[in-house]
């Protein structure tokens, strides 16, 4: 049969677990909001029509709250009680039926106010107001669907009678909770963020999801198959043999580990050999510390802190960060967290301040060259990490270095605020580790120089492989360029760990490479000390690490880093694992 | 006028309930922001505000049990904690 080629599309991973299988595209017909003029006197009934669909649509809402109340608890059925109070809105309203009275039909006016409303928030950029305004989206959605007609606009999914992956453009939190896990095994989004309440939900129901796909609702058709990645946030569509191989066999380990049968929790990866590595675990909301330590990870490798500043007008405070910082520390106590300072900027942005429009945001105003010009805000979030050093094993990390100024400029700070919290009596550990992401090419190249100021370097390989590769991965045309095991990547990532070894600091990666078995694979080989990956995937990890030998894995990266071509690299690799560890692959 | 602080969805739509008890007009301003209590959508740009200081506003026959309520809400966590 001929196969259509395998598609990976990368999104953000809203819900964990993965899952395989056929699609069900539900897409809700774009709603189009007829306009015309009214005649004279017919006001009224159109009032009323307007009315009865808000009385519809009040009802069904409740319906779903009582539902949800029942099988998900009464906090998530709030959501809906704020969903009835936004159809509600009394100010809003008047100024429907002023429209009304202009003259201009009820879907015209209604869609008017409330987009308007809508709009207002999106413009404001910020990634948790955004998602409020998905909020008034579904509103204004069930209102209009019930105007023009009783028509559902999309499939009904609490009457799915097979198991499915739903794709969808956007789903409103009212989807979600029709969902079922015995029939939706999972669902992907163009559009929604991770603090969306449907991604909310999906948590809760523990439905893998994936959102932010951008357009992949006209790249899949009903009954195609594809599989959904909620833990690292892909859909692959179309997968090849390897790949379901690769994916059944996740599965099997992801069920056997909700099963609780965690056989590796609390033993280190150590290779068959005697070699050890740390599988340490990302994390950027405070609430994922939970999944960290049911996983297993030994630490977290990348606590990512730019969630703390958007979503909210004005700044944290030191105490509230320290607050937070400090109830991460001594949960994970002893073992370490690696605190990454503010990487603001890129495609995250502060909503307290005017988030400049840049040509180039990837090689703009982020990481540390905002905290160097703003070192005010800094110098807070340096002082409430240090306070935390008394409660665990924290560690500090700088984002995005490029050259050796900004690192003793950062440190410089990073001593003011220690001599502050001596003078303010405050307690801290004074030895607390301080490292940097090795994330550009230009720090690679002087790493030797870098190193004396850090403990440790951890290689963000997201961005090192973008920057190295000059390829922007969230650019379909240029997508394919943006390869990890591309060999200009590995002889990067092959130096830092070198220079590393011979200045005596260790290093990490933090990056999505480290949760690829392959590639995970080469790391181990090139002498990595420390891989940190998504909570989910570290019992895997850490399953592979100890089936494998050492010296072999070394073998073959001494290798690949002579050959000429990613897929020079990737074939290597994949028939060494074939002979030698054909179990890793399945 | 007292300062409070603190505000999201869900407690947004608890500080409309509230709002909506009184007879006065009630307002919650920040940043030169004025959004009307009594309206879930006014208060949407204002959700964000977690942490940071808004000024409680109100005006009509019984605006001190308004103001009172208001701040009382924001004193109990919007009675979240449940």
């Amino acid at each position: 049969m001929a196969d259509k080629p395998e598609v990976v599309t990368n999104g953000i991973a809203a819900s964990p677990g993965i899952a395989m299988g056929r699609v069900l595209v539900s897409t809700r017909r774009d709603i189009s909001v007829p306009f015309r003029h009214l005649e004279t006197g017919e006001a009224e009934a159109e009032k009323k029509r307007l009315e009865e669909a808000m009385a519809a649509a009040r009802d069904q809402l409740q319906e779903t709250r009582e539902k949800v109340a029942v099988d998900m608890g009464e906090s998530y059925a709030r959501i809906f009680d704020a969903h009835v109070m936004i159809l509600e809105d009394r100010g809003s309203l008047d100024q429907v039926m002023e429209k009304i009275d202009g003259g201009y039909n009820a879907e015209f006016a209604f869609n008017a106010v409330f987009s308007k409303h809508e709009r207002l928030l999106w413009e404001k950029g910020d990634t948790y107001i955004k998602d409020r305004a998905g909020d008034i989206r579904d509103v204004r959605r069930r209102v209009l669907s019930n105007l023009l007609g009783a028509r559902p606009t999309r499939r009904d999914l609490s009457k799915i009678d097979e198991p499915v992956i739903v794709i969808a453009h956007d789903l409103s939190p009212a989807d979600t909770a029709q969902m079922r896990k015995e029939k939706v095994m999972g669902f992907a989004t163009d559009i929604g963020g991770r603090t969306s309440h449907t991604a909310i939900m999906a948590r809760s129901l523990e439905i893998p999801a994936v959102v932010g796909l951008n357009d992949v609702t006209s790249r899949v058709g009903d009954g195609d198959f594809v599989i959904l990645d909620g833990n690292r946030g892909k859909l692959i569509i179309s997968p090849g043999a390897e790949t379901r191989k690769k994916y059944a066999e996740e599965v099997k380990r992801y069920e056997s580990f909700t099963r609780g049968l965690l056989r590796y929790k609390d033993l280190p990866a150590t290779t068959i050999d005697g070699h050890t590595v740390t599988l340490s675990a990302n994390i950027e909301l405070h609430d994922e510390v939970d999944s960290v330590l049911e996983h297993g990870a030994e630490g977290i490798g990348l606590y990512r802190t730019e969630f703390i500043y958007i979503g909210r007008e004005g700044l944290p405070t030191e105490d509230e960060q320290f607050l937070i910082y400090k109830d991460v520390a001594s949960r994970l106590a002893p073992n370490p967290v690696i605190i990454r300072t503010m990487d603001l900027g890129g495609d995250k942005f502060l909503s307290a301040f005017e988030s400049p429009k840049e040509m180039n945001p990837y090689l703009g105003w982020r990481g540390i060259r905002f905290c160097l010009a703003r070192k005010d805000i800094f110098k807070t979030q340096l002082r409430a990490i240090l306070r935390s050093t008394s409660f665990g094993d924290v560690k500090v990390m700088y984002p995005m270095i490029s050259s050796l100024d900004e690192l003793v400029d950062a440190n410089m700070v990073l001593e003011e605020a220690k001599k502050e919290l001596k003078r303010e009596g405050h307690e801290f550990n004074n030895q607390c580790e301080v490292g940097i992401m090795v994330e550009t090419p230009a720090a690679v190249m002087i790493a030797r120089e870098l190193a004396p100021h850090v403990s440790f370097f951890s290689i963000g390989s997201n961005d090192l492989i973008q920057y190295a590769l000059a390829a922007d991965r969230g650019n379909e045309k240029v997508a394919y360029l943006y390869k990890p095991l591309h060999p200009g990547v590995l002889r990067f990532i092959d130096e830092t760990i070198r220079v590393g070894r011979e200045s005596g600091i260790w290093v990490g990666l933090c990056g999505e490479m480290s949760s690829d078995v392959v590639c995970a694979y080469v790391l181990l080989g090139l002498g990595i000390d420390e891989l940190s990956t998504s909570p989910y995937v570290v019992p895997e990890i850490k399953e592979k690490v100890r089936s494998v030998y050492f010296s072999e894995a070394e073998k073959i990266a001494r290798h690949v880093l002579t050959l000429r071509t990613a897929s020079e690299v990737e074939q290597a690799v994949l028939e060494k694992m074939e002979r030698d560890l054909p179990e890793l692959l399945l | 006028m007292i300062n409070v602080k603190g505000l999201h969805l869900s407690a947004a739509a608890e500080v409309v309930k509230t709002a909506l008890r009184f007879e006065s007009g009630v307002w919650l301003c920040k940043d030169g922001i004025e959004a009307n209590a009594r309206s879930i959508l006014g208060l949407l740009p204002l959700v964000a505000v977690m942490g940071s200081e808004v000024i409680v506003k109100a005006d009509g026959p019984d605006e001190e049990d308004a103001v009172r309520a208001i701040v009382a809400l924001f004193n109990a966590k919007f009675n979240e904690e449940a």
